[in-house]
């Protein structure tokens, strides 16, 4: 579905992205791990059309890359709205079907349908008619996936659902992501900084440093000699009560 | 009864055609401004609204020293001035001391083209506190159609803007020109205070501005609903403030009408106080929705 092949791309003459190449599958959960300033957003805004790589190839359901392309869905970083933002959760969602749309849109049934669906499948229908912004962190969060979904994507891409999230928030939101993914044979990209959240849920894990990428089970993938490579400097995986740990993966003082 | 006729509402204000042009024009100003403040507010734009008015009175002042209307010196420096703020880009912290910088040097240059100006002892007072009883026949149409031009652009960018106003990244991702239609409403809303500025003054302007959709907001929480409200208050506010200074000719002292814009202002803080009072109430019965979720 999403094939990204040997993509590099520099910012501001610094190199962010050296060697990424991705395939991910119908149905696939993966997640995106990485450190600070390893290039997770830098890659989702190649992704989504919004950067050009300097070289490699991205392919979005067999074609060239495209921006606006609603077979993509994205949900961004979350940033609180203001408490006193005088719109329901479900204006917020509603925005996903046609908010790219020029002009007002016209009340329908089929609109209020597609709006409900969605809420039904992140299970925010309860709070839809509540101001959005005296909503917690978690609400909003499913509401932004929900407002994703209205666009009946088939590659679901979200940049770091779990930040400012408590344990708990996470863990149910990275079961519904995969839940939906499933259900709807969507291909997951999931960013975390973290990986703990995700381990018993994706199928595959892409992990990014450094500006390179390497993709596989996690089991394969999260191990010293991998990860060391990555980085270009040895790191320890350390697993301590279920728990995985990458020791070292900070960039060393006079890198980066 | 006859106090009320003299003192809070008189219906023969409807035969005067001064007054008829002043809330025609008031109507089309109160309404443009709160639609246009819907998203002013809904994008936190209050004070680089306010400030493209400082800098509007420039344009106002200059053109009052050159004879020529003051509405389109006026329109002209704030939307050269919405443009310049918009190129300024988004971090807020730098945009904003940038935009005071500059329209206190904007509001030194329109003190100076007052000061050489010394034709009319009143231009200083109506650009700056409004005077919508002077404003003559020619100047009223072309303020109704720019308005109404407004509205029209404004309602063919109501979904993208909505959309790039509460999730700019995500509206970016799905193709929406993010920046462009920022640059557009800007536009919008400096010609929508320009206007408002013939009415209340360019200090005031921005009351017409924020205030009905900040009342409105306390209120409703439903876009159109919300731009819908926000501007029925906004015109309210308009035309009882126009009443009142008609009547206040027969208050004291006496022989003079008290201005527009004290009434206006008043009313407008009077709505905001009152909404705000009456929130709390209607926080409650929404605040039941989330609790009942987290108990399933």
């Amino acid at each position: 579905m999403l094939r990204l092949d040997r993509v590099a791309l520099r910012l501001g003459g610094r190199p962010v992205l050296r060697e990424v190449s991705i395939d991910l599958r119908a149905g696939e959960f993966v997640g995106l791990i990485g450190t600070n300033g390893a290039g997770k957003t830098t890659l989702l805004r190649v992704i989504l059309g919004l950067l050009r790589p300097d070289s490699g190839t991205v392919e979005v359901l067999g074609r060239p890359l495209r921006r606006g392309n609603a077979a993509v869905g994205y949900v961004p970083q979350k940033q609180q709205l203001d408490p006193e933002t005088p719109l329901r959760g479900r204006d917020l969602v509603a925005l996903g079907i046609d908010g790219n749309r020029w002009g007002i849109p016209l009340p329908s049934a089929r609109r209020r349908e597609r709006v409900d669906e969605a809420l039904r499948a992140v299970d925010a229908l309860d709070y839809a008619d509540a101001p959005v912004g005296r909503l917690s962190g978690g609400e909003q969060q499913r509401l932004l996936i929900a407002q994703a979904l209205c666009a009946e994507p088939k590659i679901l891409l979200l940049d770091e659902p779990l930040s400012n999230l408590d344990i708990r928030s996470a863990n149910e939101v990275v079961r519904l992501v995969a839940r939906i993914g499933r259900a709807r044979h969507m291909g997951v990209l999931l960013v975390a900084h973290d990986m703990n959240p995700l381990l018993g849920s994706m199928d595959r894990v892409l992990y990014l440093a450094q500006g390179r990428s390497a993709i596989g089970p996690v089991d394969a993938v999260v191990r010293t000699e991998v990860l060391s490579r990555l980085y270009g400097y040895p790191v320890d995986v350390l697993h301590v009560r279920g728990r995985v740990l990458v020791v070292g993966g900070e960039v060393p003082a006079g890198e980066g | 009864m006859d106090w009320v006729g003299q003192y809070l509402f008189s219906s023969d204000m409807f035969g005067n055609d001064q007054v008829a042009g002043a809330l025609l024009a008031g109507t089309v100003v109160a309404a443009v401004s709160a639609v246009l403040g819907y998203f002013v507010v809904l994008r936190g734009l209050s004070f680089i609204g306010h400030a493209v008015t400082d800098i509007g009175f420039t344009g106002g002042a200059g053109s009052a020293l050159l004879g020529l209307n003051a509405l389109w010196g006026l329109i002209t420096f704030c939307v050269a001035a919405a443009l310049g703020v918009g190129a300024l880009g988004t971090r807020a912290r730098e945009r904003d001391v940038a935009t005071g910088v500059i329209l206190a040097l904007a509001l030194g240059i329109g003190a100076m083209f007052l000061y050489i100006d010394t034709r009319y002892v009143s231009a200083p007072f109506t650009l700056l506190f409004g005077s919508i009883f002077e404003v003559d026949t020619a100047t009223t149409r072309a303020m109704v159609l720019i308005g109404i031009g407004c509205l029209a652009v404004l309602a063919v960018l109501y979904r993208p803007l909505l959309y790039s106003s509460l999730a700019p990244e995500a509206a970016e991702a799905r193709g929406v020109p993010v920046r462009a239609i920022s640059a557009v409403f800007l536009v919008c809303m400096a010609v929508a205070v320009a206007e408002a500025a013939q009415v209340v003054g360019v200090l005031l302007s921005t009351a017409l501005l924020i205030g009905p959709p900040a009342t409105a907001s306390y209120l409703v929480v439903r876009p159109g609903l919300g731009i819908a409200l926000a501007a029925l208050i906004g015109v309210f506010e308009t035309w009882l403030g126009i009443d009142l200074s008609y009547v206040s000719y027969n208050w004291p002292p006496g022989s003079k009408g008290w201005p527009v814009s004290f009434f206006i202002t008043s009313l407008v803080l009077l709505c905001y106080i009152l909404a705000r009072l009456l929130r709390p109430a209607f926080r409650r019965r929404v605040a039941a929705a989330p609790a009942r979720h987290r108990k399933a």
